[in-house]
């Protein structure tokens, strides 16, 4: 890695003792030497594994739940559903007033996607409850399933998720999270040539080296000490707080060294049911899920389809551009629909363009939940804008590094969603691309600069 | 039937934080006995480093070596709420408390060591190596070490500070969408360069160029990981993972590392990284949060690349061989 001191030195003191040394992580050696300690590495006498009975079915409703046989299985002490669980309705992001509750903890009455979670079984051995979970008997009517986005918002497409009544999340917005800046369909009638193209992406898997899990202690004070890899303390701690009726002063959340998150470990999917476990048995509780749950149980990264239609300038200059994202959320919203919305405050992309439409649509489908992932809302954003900027430079015959520079964003500029832009450093960056890539660019673009002219 | 070679570009910016704010950290900062420092959050170290930066970030604003801080965090019970490690927004919003922490902690330090030295607190400085020296007369001085233990058995001072980072929420307009998504932003430039082998559809990534702008790299060594990390992970969503491999059918995903691809050492390209900084406005010394935009410019980048190299678009990702082989064929029957 080298540092360009040379960008910005006008606006950057370089004057600092401790900041910008490359000291070493006191942490590094912990980790190399095997030392470091994981919620995991904790193990109590007595303590109880944690199964979960999965839905076989994309969707379906449940006619009955039969444990009997299961409970009689050497080493099971306690078997839950839906009914043991207070608040067993719930979504993660009505801590900051995002609703409906849409999800439960474990499945009352219906299944949404294959892989739910039914029941839940403690037992004295990961063997057994493994075992005990294949002989709970559910009994299942099997519903049609939709799973393609556009299928799932056609008219008399089967409905994932009743707490939503459609199969799209309604912002105060409507339908979908809008930006409208300029007047979009002028822009596409005054530009020299139309491009309309689709993007896709399918579900991405944060495949961390520790797998998302917990383990709880009953306390002998009332209290419940959660060891668990959560992203997000206090989130997790008040989102069981709702979900267990239980205050929070009952719960001690204790972290430590995650063994990777990029995303996965922000959903509050373990630990209520665990701590309802600890509780309702008295004994501790580990909940920790395989690779296989990690992979296709655990909310991946969404699939999202984005559609750009751009408006482009002989010269270079892009004077329309309309977005419609679709973000594929699964059978509940979880982290989806902020997704979605931070997709809308992310088009154009980086680019000045006076005429903006945006449209961005949380759908749900009958897969595994979707959720945060690294750059969520971003990232396949940005797949499709910078492949559609290729695709543009190449239709009108321009560099594509040139075509970028035309269109930069810089210092003061208006974006769509009307915030003057601040801090800009993309001409800057694809300068020094275009030295070390041996990529030259007219001298004018490596003249230019990301601060306001005159300032 | 050839190997075919091109190179492709793409250019980005990422916003800072947890989208339209109302994201807020708080942080805690005491001295010991003897002039060690004691950072307190609930903030989670996920493995990048987190709880090395806030040492650092500490340090620096205190005015002491590095090795003189120790972080505790991730416990409810201590430390104060912190929304989460996520949306790049660690170094951010937990640095920017920790700064605050540690800005009231040194005033309080100040203060008892100008009662020591019998001078205004103003007319005071650190020295970076633990002492506190008068401006311009250095060698009147007193030791961090002796100012808190003075502070704690001669004047019944607390050396502490209180930080709390809070960016107000914003609220989309709901028919234009005017909103305030984030304070600040990262930025990239990725050129990447690739071979493709037109019989089979694989793709190799000989060389990926990252240029990112991140305000001010707090630790060069820790940005070098994690912008490598995020450009391999770049390549790795443009090549080869995804949990539904015929995406919108559910079948075929894998379940294990032998059956979810993702690259091994062999696989990655050589991969340089240039690290610009223009100091944000409101970010810890200027940083800004890089975590997961680093990840992102590759993915376009190896795309166009792949178009450069074979002429055909691969509009859905992952870029599989069997999609390459399939435009291709496409291709040839026009």
């Amino acid at each position: 890695m080298e540092l360009r001191k040379s960008y910005f030195a006008d606006v950057r003191k370089d004057d600092l003792h401790e900041i910008g040394q490359p000291r070493p992580r006191s942490d590094s050696p912990g980790h190399v030497t095997g030392k470091t300690a994981f919620f995991a590495d904790r193990n109590f006498p007595g303590m109880l594994h944690l199964k979960m009975v999965r839905s076989p079915h994309h969707h379906a409703r449940i006619r009955s739940i039969d444990t009997s046989e299961a409970e009689k299985h050497p080493g099971v002490v306690k078997i839950l559903t839906a009914k043991d669980v207070p608040h067993n309705v719930y979504t993660i992001l009505i801590l900051i007033q995002v609703g409906p509750e849409d999800e439960t903890v474990l499945a009352d009455g219906k299944v949404r996607w294959k892989g739910e979670a039914v029941v839940a079984v403690l037992a004295e051995t990961e063997r057994a409850a493994q075992e005990a979970a294949a002989k709970v008997k559910v009994d299942y009517e099997v519903l049609p399933a939709v799973f393609d986005m556009e299928e799932a918002l056609k008219p008399g497409a089967p409905l994932v998720n009743e707490y939503h009544g459609q199969n799209y999340y309604l912002y105060d917005s409507g339908e979908c999270r809008k930006v409208r800046f300029g007047d979009v369909e002028a822009g596409f009638a005054g530009a020299d040539h139309i491009l309309e193209e689709s993007y896709q992406s399918s579900p991405i898997e944060h495949a961390p080296t520790e797998t998302t899990g917990c383990v709880v202690a009953p306390e002998g004070n009332d209290r419940f000490t959660c060891y668990t890899n959560t992203q997000a303390m206090f989130f997790t701690l008040d989102n069981t707080s709702i979900i267990l009726q239980m205050p929070g002063s009952k719960l001690h959340f204790v972290g430590g060294t995650v063994g990777g998150g990029f995303g996965g470990k922000v959903d509050v999917i373990v630990e209520p049911i665990a701590i309802l476990g600890a509780k309702l048995t008295g004994r501790p509780v580990c909940f920790i899920y395989s690779r296989e749950e990690e992979m296709q149980i655990s909310s991946p990264r969404a699939a999202e389809k984005v559609v750009i239609k751009d408006g482009v300038m002989k010269d270079g200059r892009i004077v329309a551009r309309k977005v419609t994202g679709y973000t594929d959320a699964g059978a509940y919203s979880r982290h989806s629909p902020y997704g979605a919305q931070k997709g809308a405050g992310h088009y154009p992309g980086p680019y000045t363009i006076p005429n903006v439409w945006i449209d961005t649509y949380c759908v749900y489908t009958n897969r595994t939940p979707s959720s945060a992932m690294r750059g969520f809302g971003v990232t396949i954003g940005d797949f499709a804008l910078e492949v559609q900027m290729d695709k543009l430079a190449r239709l009108i015959g321009m560099d594509p590094l040139e075509f970028r520079f035309i269109n930069a964003y810089r210092d003061g500029d208006m974006k769509a969603h009307r915030q003057p832009t601040e801090g800009a450093a993309l001409i800057e960056c694809m300068q020094e691309a275009s030295r070390a890539a041996n990529w030259p660019v007219a001298e004018k673009y490596m003249a230019m600069s990301s601060y306001v002219k005159g300032a | 039937m050839a190997i075919r070679r091109g190179r492709g570009v793409a250019a980005i910016n990422y916003p800072t934080g947890m989208n339209l704010g109302g994201d807020p950290t708080q942080a805690l900062v005491h001295s010991t006995p003897t002039g060690n420092f004691m950072v307190t959050l609930s903030s989670v170290d996920l493995g990048q480093g987190m709880k090395q930066i806030m040492a650092q970030i500490c340090a620096e604003t205190i005015g002491v070596p590095t090795d003189r801080v120790v972080v505790d965090t991730a416990d409810t019970d201590t430390g104060p709420h912190c929304m989460g490690t996520f949306a790049s927004r660690g170094t951010h919003r937990a640095g920017n408390a920790v700064i605050q922490a540690a800005r009231e902690a040194r005033q309080v330090m100040l203060e008892v060591a100008a009662e020591e030295l019998e001078v205004n607190a103003s007319d005071l400085e650190t020295d970076g190596q633990g002492n506190i020296l008068v401006k311009g007369a250095p060698q009147k001085s007193i030791s961090i070490f002796d100012v808190a233990l003075s502070a704690h058995f001669k004047r019944g001072r607390s050396i502490s500070g209180r930080g709390m980072f809070l960016i107000p929420r914003s609220y989309p307009e709901k028919e234009t969408g005017a909103m305030k998504p984030s304070t600040c932003y990262a930025h990239a430039c990725t050129v990447a360069e690739v071979e493709v082998d037109d019989e089979t559809g694989e793709v190799t990534v000989l060389t990926v160029k990252n240029v990112f702008e991140i305000g001010r790299a707090l630790n060069p060594k820790m940005v070098e990981q994690q912008l490598v990390g995020g450009s391999w992970m770049g390549i790795s969503h443009a090549l080869y993972e995804t949990t539904e491999p015929y995406y919108p059918n559910r079948d075929h995903g894998g379940t294990d590392f032998n059956q979810y691809l993702m690259p091994g050492p062999g696989d990655l390209a050589e991969t340089e990284i240039i690290v610009l900084e223009r100091p944000s406005a409101d970010g810890p010394y200027g940083a800004k949060g890089p975590g997961e935009m680093c990840a992102n410019p590759q993915i376009p980048a190896v795309a166009n690349a792949v178009f450069d190299a074979v002429g055909v678009r691969i509009d859905t990702l992952p870029i599989t061989p069997e999609r390459i082989l399939r435009a291709l064929k496409a291709q040839a029957a026009n």
